[in-house]
């Protein structure tokens, strides 16, 4: 499962990085959101993989954290997700805002002289 | 202390989002009581911000204790819970942020908040934001403010619309979404390792990290600290900085002139209080780099600075000054230099803040592209046509273009750190503990303080060169055109910040000795962690406030 998920992360950062670095604005917010995406995963793998753990607590046994898995990682992604969402969303509309005014989709708003 | 007044640490925050949300209810046809709204929540912020730093300031100065008051959201125990941490430091970025704030409102009520919709509720969501990062105890929320105050500083940022925002927006949007991905993995790691995010926790746990952990925290420490020095705009991850900060409105550049700090505070705060002395193998991680990239920064500013244009350039190149100058400071890892560097913070945003809001009406007296065609004429020798002197014999210089021109000057001073204004006492005093060791010393000044404060002073030149130059091309270029109309409300703000420098220069030393003692409990962070995390057999509720 570790292996799993250091794949799943490694893929998402390599192709979010390489997308962020291209020249029109819709692949650089694809980029963004998949790095995104990977952030999350990572921030969700440091609590810990466990599988089939209790969310917080089994019923009759003591809170310890060896028995269920960390719910702090799990409130960072949520609050980290929300945010990347509305950011992602803010980005959108500047990118169309662009597109709009200057009439192509290079990120430097204009074609590079060819 | 009565109950009302523990709740006030939490006032900053609360005060300008219960106004932006009011406003958000509000039509936008009625912008007037908005901009009520704002001033009345902007001026409380400071009355809010003075109560609370003189809180701050009000510790026994016999203990050489850090007034450390803490506010815990939902009472939890702070270990468990989030908490709002206020100490001198924190108090003191409140009321720098408070003052640009009231300064660009008020300015932005002549033409800038007619500019596009919903200036003011996202003025209010940037204070809250700002306010918001100064406040917080714990890394997670750290976080939070910042991407509140980020996303309220994408819309100011593209405030006015236009071709050049949007482009330079563009940049800015993607540049600091990058960055708080890498802030995010930081965290996790940094959460990962220590298992904690609350920052006096933290510093406890440091010490006591595996080996075989400690590279990965530091690493994470490290991740953490590119996101802050990107939004300090330290070379070479800053090249975004001048290019964002001149196209945006007046308005919203004096408030990002702070936004530019907020990374430094982040640097100032966590670095100290993590890597600081108690840090066992860790202490003093990264140092140099901070040092070395502070240096590379002030020489890079320098060279924007003289290779620039115009005025809104110049002033965006005089950040990163500012900036490489605070983080070389920083890096130094000495109290005094610290101190020296706190004032340097206050004096340089109040003055960059300024020239910001100078820029404008300045720029309104000059035709398109003289800035060009200025330094063209000064590269080729062209010169002017020779100006009719008899006609102008006698003509009294207009009142407005001398209060520009005082203002300009001022500001000149301040950013190049001459006598007799603020800014000079504030290398003065980052520069004199470096040589200093001269005589405690053995072995002299270090090669590092020599090169510090080569580029502290090589800086300072080509400030100089640079705003002399523009102040020729902008004052003393042949009149003709008419004279520009410059509201009231828009010279005021201007002329309030930079007397507040001059009263900075006049009463240094009191302030002097607030900032030492700031650095003093910066660099000595144990009584912020006895205070934010109290000894288990302390009764509940006797950790907060005092």
């Amino acid at each position: 499962m570790e292996l799993i998920l250091a794949l799943g992360i490694g893929v998402l950062t390599g192709s979010g990085v390489w997308l962020l670095l291209r020249p029109r604005t819709f692949q650089v917010i694809i980029g963004l959101s998949l790095l995104s995406y990977a952030v999350n995963l990572f921030i969700f793998s440091t609590g810990g993989l466990r599988t089939g753990a209790a969310p917080v607590l089994q019923q009759g046994t003591a809170g310890d954290l060896s028995t269920y898995a960390d719910p702090v990682p799990q409130a960072l992604v949520l609050t980290a997700i929300v945010i990347g969402f509305a950011t992602t969303a803010l980005f959108l509309v500047l990118l169309l805002a662009a597109r709009g005014l200057t009439g192509t989709d290079h990120v430097d708003g204009r074609e590079k002289d060819r | 202390m009565t109950g009302w007044m523990d709740h006030l640490t939490i006032a900053p925050i609360v005060i300008p989002l219960l106004a932006g949300a009011m406003m958000m209810l509000i039509d936008e046809r009625r912008r007037p009581l908005k901009a009520a709204l704002g001033l009345a929540s902007t001026v409380a912020l400071l009355v809010v911000a003075v109560t609370l730093l003189r809180i701050a300031d009000g510790a026994p100065p016999e203990a050489g204790a850090a007034a450390v008051r803490m506010y815990r959201l939902g009472d939890w125990p702070s270990f468990l819970g989030i908490v709002l941490v206020l100490d001198r430091l924190a108090a003191l970025m409140l009321v720098l942020t408070a003052i640009l704030g009231l300064a660009a409102l008020v300015f932005s009520l002549a033409r800038w908040q007619k500019a596009g919709a919903h200036f003011h509720p996202l003025f209010q969501f940037q204070l809250m934001g700002l306010n918001g990062a100064f406040l917080t105890g714990d890394l997670f929320n750290l976080f939070v403010f910042f991407e509140i105050m980020l996303a309220a500083s994408y819309g100011l940022a593209l405030h006015g619309s236009g071709l050049a925002r949007v482009r330079a927006g563009l940049h800015y949007v993607a540049i600091n979404l990058a960055a708080s991905l890498l802030f995010l993995i930081g965290v996790s790691v940094i959460y990962g390792i220590a298992g904690t995010l609350n920052m006096a926790e933290l510093a406890n746990r440091i010490a006591t990290v595996a080996p075989e952990d400690r590279a990965l925290l530091e690493a994470g420490a490290a991740i953490l600290g590119i996101a802050f020095l990107t939004k300090a705009g330290m070379w070479p991850i800053g090249f975004w900085l001048p290019n964002t900060y001149s196209t945006v409105s007046a308005p919203s550049a004096a408030i990002m002139s702070i936004l530019s700090k907020v990374g430094i505070y982040a640097v100032l705060r966590l670095w100290l209080l993590m890597f600081g002395g108690s840090a066992g193998a860790s202490a003093g991680f990264a140092g140099n780099w901070l040092l070395i990239g502070g240096v590379l920064t002030i020489v890079f500013g320098s060279v924007a600075v003289l290779a620039t244009q115009s005025m809104a350039r110049l002033a965006g190149a005089c950040v990163l000054v500012s900036s490489g100058t605070l983080l070389a400071a920083v890096g130094m890892g000495q109290v005094a230099v610290t101190g020296g560097a706190l004032f340097y913070l206050t004096s340089s945003v109040l003055a960059i803040a300024g020239f910001f809001l100078l820029i404008e009406p300045l720029e309104r007296s000059r035709e398109v592209g003289a800035d060009v065609l200025a330094v063209t004429r000064a590269a080729f020798g062209e010169d002017d046509e020779e100006p009719d002197e008899d006609d102008e014999v006698g003509i009294a210089i207009p009142a407005i273009m001398a209060i520009l021109g005082v203002s300009f000057g001022a500001c000149a001073l301040l950013l190049a750190g001459l006598p007799p204004l603020s800014g000079f006492l504030a290398k003065f005093a980052m520069l004199a503990p470096l040589l200093a060791l001269d005589t405690s010393g053995d072995a002299g000044v270090s090669v590092t303080a020599w090169v510090l404060l080569a580029a502290l002073i090589l800086s300072g030149l080509a400030t100089v060169v640079a705003m002399t130059r523009t102040g020729i091309d902008v004052f003393w270029a042949s009149p003709g055109n008419e004279l520009p109309r410059v509201r009231v409300v828009e010279i005021a703000p201007v002329v309030l910040l930079l007397s507040l420098c001059v009263a900075l220069s006049v009463g240094a030393g009191p302030v002097m000795r607030y900032m030492e003692a700031t650095a003093q409990s910066l660099h000595v962070p144990q009584d912020y962690v006895r205070m934010v995390l109290p000894p288990p057999p302390a009764e509940p509720g006797a950790g907060d406030g005092r």
